[in-house]
């Protein structure tokens, strides 16, 4: 069904800004792509004024971690309503040095969703009007969401809880 | 008054112009939930607002990375709890896509019906509370009594009333009882009566309007930057609902309207959620009326769905399954998937990455009223404190959904 868009998007995308497309598929009828990072705020920019496509309305924007836990990501859903288009863009980026540049001046609606994941993940948005935590404490030196900081395993024995019988 | 008498003069050199600050919250009667905003007053006309959330935040993401998918039904209840049913569906239909599993037109139709009710009686409270918030108890007294009707309905079908966990991945748990039928028949046949006696105290009431036309407006233009969705954005003037825009379970068959305002003020937003209940009604009866026989009422889907209890004592197989499914050993298929519905707010959406396991590697919930309510310090700047609260119920700010 959005094999046109799939294949216009690609099109499109490598004409204007060649070698940025690191990947992209189609799965689950869902145009999804992954950008270089060091370009993603052009190609967000581009997808957004450009005339056709005409992404006008950030659906979301998440954090993500590799399983590798060596980077960390984040992923935009991107809608253009009159038209039905949807389409995800990921950005994949070291975990050392979370750093990208904010969606705030592209859509004032990213600023909350990238304090979520500034709050979850550690990721640093350049140039964002106000990064700080939202959902979780200020003083909370940690970054929750990320694989490093497992649930507490059920099975575990170094505690001895004859009440609660662990 | 003819004249005015300065007993004080004025002068503005001499007094020093300062602001009060207002503690709204994190617990007030008015607010409708646990969030807090730190408002700068002068006098009683706001200047800036400063929200504050997450006061409820319960980790649901993190939980999920360690839940089987069925376990994580009871999750999804706790976003919106207004409209709970919504939820479960949502990532019930979430979980199938991902699993590539069809389901049975008639599966789909009781999930219609079940959504709207649950639609129904979200904008219920939403709408009978501006009604309190606007100083009319009345109104909100009377139409209470019809979201208990729905919780019956839902008890009938699940047993739980608030948080449903309602339905599971495939279909539903069991056959709705003949009992759960008489009770929608006379939901449909009655409610209608409480919704017009309703409207009748409200919509063109000269008080209620006089509180609630151009107050906390917002326009198309900005609420679409903002990724406002749902009855907000529509009562802005722009006509996206997900229910047409991306049919799910089979909304593709029912003929609706999609009610839309045009100033995005609370009074819109209010009339918005008035005339979706009249069309939710519509969507059920068509339900009700097309629903087709003699089918099942769940997808031959045994990795998700719990054998009958006779079949696990007298087969391996079911017994297999049963335990598979307690345990959460079930394991899907890679892949990556969002899923949007049409919440009581607006396009809840699941992003749901697996990679091959029991659990989620990642699932994102895309919550519209965490989304819409960062406008709300842009749209109750330079109005009244009173016009603020009635500006937030009538957002439909759900404290669950925001912090998740």
């Amino acid at each position: 069904m959005n094999e046109d868009l799939f294949k216009k998007l690609n099109e499109k995308i490598s004409a204007k800004f060649p070698d940025v497309i690191e990947s992209s598929d189609l799965a689950y009828d869902f145009p999804s792509f992954t950008i270089k990072k060091d370009n993603i705020h052009e190609v967000l920019e581009f997808l957004k004024n450009d005339e056709e496509l005409n992404f006008h309305f950030l659906t979301d924007l998440t954090g993500f971690q590799t399983a590798d836990e060596k980077q960390l990501g984040v992923i935009y859903h991107l809608h253009n309503m009159p038209k039905n288009y949807r389409v995800r863009i990921r950005t994949y980026f070291d975990i050392n040095k979370p750093e990208i540049p904010t969606a705030t001046d592209i859509w004032p609606g990213a600023n909350w969703m990238e304090r979520e994941t500034f709050d979850f993940y550690g990721v640093r948005f350049k140039g964002h009007p106000k990064l700080k935590r939202i959902l979780n404490v200020d003083e909370m030196d940690i970054f929750p969401m990320r694989k490093e900081y497992p649930l507490e395993d059920q099975s575990r024995d170094d505690k001895d809880d004859k009440m609660f019988g662990r | 008054m003819s004249k005015k008498e300065n007993i004080i003069p004025e002068s503005e050199e001499t007094i020093e112009k300062e602001y009060s600050i207002l503690n709204l919250g994190p617990t007030h009667p008015a607010t409708h939930g646990i969030f807090q905003n730190i408002l700068k007053m002068d006098g009683e006309i706001i200047h800036e607002a400063e929200p504050t959330v997450g006061y409820i935040h319960r980790a649901f993401e993190k939980l999920a990375e360690r839940r089987p998918y069925n376990q994580i039904t009871p999750i999804t209840d706790r976003l919106n709890y207004c409209s709970s049913p919504i939820n479960n569906m949502g990532w019930h239909m979430t979980v199938e896509k991902l699993i590539g599993c069809t389901v049975p037109k008639r599966v789909d139709y009781m999930r219609v019906i079940i959504m709207e009710l649950a639609r129904i009686a979200d904008h219920l409270v939403c709408n009978s509370v501006i009604g309190v918030d606007t100083g009319a108890m009345t109104g909100f007294l009377y139409i209470f009594q019809w979201r208990e009707k729905i919780y019956d309905i839902y008890e009938g079908i699940c047993g739980a009333r608030l948080t449903t966990n309602i339905g599971r991945i495939g279909g539903f748990e069991r056959e709705w009882s003949k009992t759960t039928w008489d009770q929608i028949h006379n939901f449909l046949k009655e409610y209608p009566k409480a919704l017009k006696e309703f409207s009748n105290l409200l919509e063109r009431n000269k008080i209620f309007m006089d509180r609630t036309v151009n107050c906390g407006p917002i326009s198309a233009k900005m609420a679409l930057e903002y990724s406002f969705t749902g009855p907000n954005l529509r009562a802005a003037g722009v006509d996206y609902d997900v229910r047409v825009a991306t049919p799910y379970s089979s909304y593709q068959d029912f003929d609706f309207i999609i009610p839309i305002g045009t100033a995005g003020d609370t009074y819109d937003r209010f009339m918005v959620r008035q005339e979706e209940m009249w069309q939710s009604l519509k969507i059920i009866e068509q339900a009700i009326k097309n629903m087709p026989k003699d089918q099942p009422f769940h997808a031959d889907l045994p990795e998700f769905y719990l054998p009958p209890k006779e079949e696990v004592y007298n087969n391996m197989e079911a017994l297999i399954y049963h335990f598979k499914i307690v345990m959460g050993e079930t394991e899907v298929p890679k892949g990556e998937v969002y899923h949007c519905v049409e919440g009581g707010n607006g396009e809840l959406g699941f992003y749901l990455v697996s990679d091959g396991g029991r659990t989620p590697y990642r699932l994102h919930f895309r919550r519209p009223c965490f989304i819409y309510y960062q406008a709300y310090s842009e749209m109750v700047k330079g109005i009244m404190l009173s016009d603020a609260i009635i500006t937030m119920s009538s957002m439909n700010v759900i404290a669950g959904e925001l912090d998740a």
